[in-house]
């Protein structure tokens, strides 16, 4: 980690604290939810951007992360810390993003698309099969465990200010955004990060070179389910629920949008799509509503223009937004 | 045996469905290399056309006319105008775009025609026929579904393998290059090659809705099974995609008889993932090797 990504973090950090601290309990929420989205989109991103792997079936990798969460949730006293269940939501993801990524790994392009779309249509039907245990169309209620006490107390210290449930999971949620991102960022500088690029960018080139393509498309894979997985339990937490409802192909569809909005390959870009899924469907479907239009058909203002600028960004500017103003920014200094 | 006989039939019916549909994926990737994830809403789009058309009171056949055509002129749309700009580029970049579609026109359906379950016509009985004393599966809807895919799968062969426009269609899709120097207007022949599987698109989501439930995700199951029998079929012959669909359709009906309607989905992804770990070129391939 180097000193400019620990500045980074750091700085995050405090502009986490102030805006949480300066928001109501439903702004709270909404960062809770961006934060899951960010973590997500930012596995997506290194997997599709970086290595070239295309996947559909990452809503279905947070509904694990969710389901194995929502399990150890289900008492007001949880048997183990909060912490130590995200992980555990995190590794047991990890392991079904590596039985994915094994079968993922010999296939690319529209073969790929095609069997991550399967299992995200696949894996909502199996709470619905196994409804004893996984609590099938209803869900998992998830309950959130008490704040801990040195906790709530350190937040009061520093801020005059009483820790609430919703803020204390939006804090999580952005806690795990800065470590994700940094792991992210130096697992992408990294050696690793540059032999993905390379099996990205040329497959013959990358094998002469000595690199198992097999291996590192695996890696890759495992890396973005573990994100999928952590965002999944985060996702269970802020939803206070774990249902099949919530893990639907529009799901996986979003965030890939999402992905391509921001840039693909680019964390800013994923930050910038996670914020435009938290925060878009409020403006349009306000504005919607004011042109007359009823709220169940202004509701679907939102993924209709994630879905136009998915295909005109595509169409006109394949770096995304993110990577459309770097080139702006460029080309303004350059005149 | 009665449970085995009504299975097989359901399977057989909804087999030549997906047969349909992975004939309209097919077709698209034999022309432009593209599977058409948007396959699945555009067919969805054109069923609600039907629909509101015999809500209206027209005739069912009117609203079946009317959808094949609509999807005919969306598919050349579709092709011309979007599809168009990333033709022979990233294979990633054709994806997202068809994925980009997929959730404009789920938008939009939502949006037009609502996203409550409508019910949906069918222009035949639905109960099982006769046979004895007993009642069979099989149904005149069912009936009616294997003799339109026929019928469709008929006129195709006849299209590609009997007329000069069908040979100028193939050559397209086998070599752009060579067929632009014989003359062949190949822009035009991708867009007519988009055109008719949307068509066939629109088939199967009319035979899905026939006698069911109608709402804007209808149809997203089905764009899996009609990839799984696509891949079952090799994704590129088109008799391979027509007796993929049908071996699915009975794998899964059996799936669903005897273990839970909820593990269909699943079931199709197992499927998928042997087809293309142990034989990726599909069942029928005429390459024996063949990436994926």
């Amino acid at each position: 980690m180097t000193r400019r990504q620990l500045l980074l973090a750091l700085g995050a950090l405090v502009v986490v604290i102030l805006v949480l601290e300066n928001t109501g309990p439903f702004r709270n929420g909404q960062f809770a939810a961006m934060a899951y989205y960010a973590i997500a989109a930012g596995g997506l991103t290194v997997l599709t951007g970086l290595n070239g792997q295309l996947s559909l079936g990452h809503g279905a990798l947070m509904a694990v992360g969710a389901y194995t969460a929502a399990l150890m949730l289900q008492e007001r006293d949880a048997a183990l810390p909060l912490v130590l269940i995200l992980l555990i939501a995190t590794g047991v993801t990890l392991v079904v993003g590596a039985l994915v990524g094994v079968a993922a790994a010999r296939l690319h392009g529209p073969y790929l698309a095609g069997a991550t779309l399967a299992l995200a249509v696949a894996v909502p039907g199996i709470p619905l099969y196994f409804s004893e245990t996984l609590g099938g169309e209803q869900g998992l209620r998830v309950r959130v465990p008490e704040i801990p006490t040195w906790l709530a107390d350190a937040v009061y210290f520093v801020t005059g200010q009483d820790l609430t449930p919703t803020r204390y999971l939006a804090y999580l949620g952005w806690l795990g955004v800065i470590i994700v991102f940094v792991l992210l960022a130096n697992l992408s500088r990294s050696r690793i990060g540059r032999i993905w690029q390379a099996v990205r960018d040329d497959e013959v080139a990358a094998e002469l070179a000595g690199i198992n393509l097999g291996r590192a498309r695996v890696l890759a894979f495992v890396v973005s389910a573990g994100c999928a997985g952590l965002a999944g339990g985060l996702l269970a937490l802020s939803a206070r629920i774990a249902a099949p409802s919530g893990f639907t192909l529009t799901l996986s569809l979003l965030l890939l949008s999402a992905v391509v909005l921001g840039g693909l390959g680019s964390l800013v870009g994923a930050l910038v799509g996670a914020a435009l899924l938290t925060f878009l469907p409020q403006v349009v479907t306000g504005v919607g509503e004011d042109l007359g239009l009823t709220d169940v058909q202004a509701a679907q203002l939102a993924p209709l223009i994630y879905g136009l600028v998915t295909v005109l960004v595509v169409l006109l500017a394949p770096a995304g937004l993110a990577g459309g103003l770097r080139k702006l920014t460029q080309w303004r200094r350059s005149t | 045996m009665q449970q085995l006989l009504t299975t097989v039939l359901t399977g057989l019916t909804l087999g030549m469905v997906y047969a349909a549909f992975a004939l309209a994926l097919v077709l698209i990737w034999r022309a432009t290399r593209i599977v058409n994830f948007a396959q699945a809403p555009m067919a969805m789009i054109t069923t609600y056309l039907a629909l509101v058309l015999i809500d209206a009171g027209y005739s069912y056949w009117l609203g079946f006319a009317v959808a094949l055509l609509s999807g005919l002129v969306l598919g050349a749309v579709v092709e011309r105008f979007v599809v168009r700009h990333v033709e022979g580029k990233s294979e990633v970049n054709a994806v997202i775009l068809t994925l980009g579609l997929f959730i404009v026109l789920h938008a939009l359906a939502a949006l037009i025609f609502g996203s409550r379950f409508r019910s949906f016509p069918a222009p035949f009985g639905l109960r099982g026929f006769q046979v004895g004393d007993t009642t069979i599966a099989l149904t005149g809807f069912g009936v009616f579904t294997i003799v339109a895919v026929a019928v469709v799968l008929v006129g195709l062969v006849l299209l590609f393998r009997g007329t000069d426009l069908g040979l100028r269609m193939r050559a397209s899709a086998v070599n752009q290059e060579v067929s632009r120097l014989l003359g062949v207007k190949v822009g035009r022949m991708l867009t007519l090659g988009w055109a008719l599987a949307a068509l066939v698109g629109s088939l199967s989501g009319l035979l899905i809705a026939g006698g069911g439930l109608v709402h804007p995700s209808y149809m997203d199951g089905v764009v899996v099974y009609g990839f799984v029998a696509a891949v079952l079929g090799g994704l590129d012959s088109p008799v391979g995609a027509v007796v993929g669909g049908v071996l699915l359709g009975l794998s899964l009906s059996l799936v669903s008889g005897y273990v839970g309607s909820e593990l269909v989905p699943l079931a199709a992804l197992v499927i998928l993932m042997a087809v293309l770990l142990l034989k990726p070129g599909g069942l029928f391939a005429h390459v024996r090797e063949r990436s994926v």
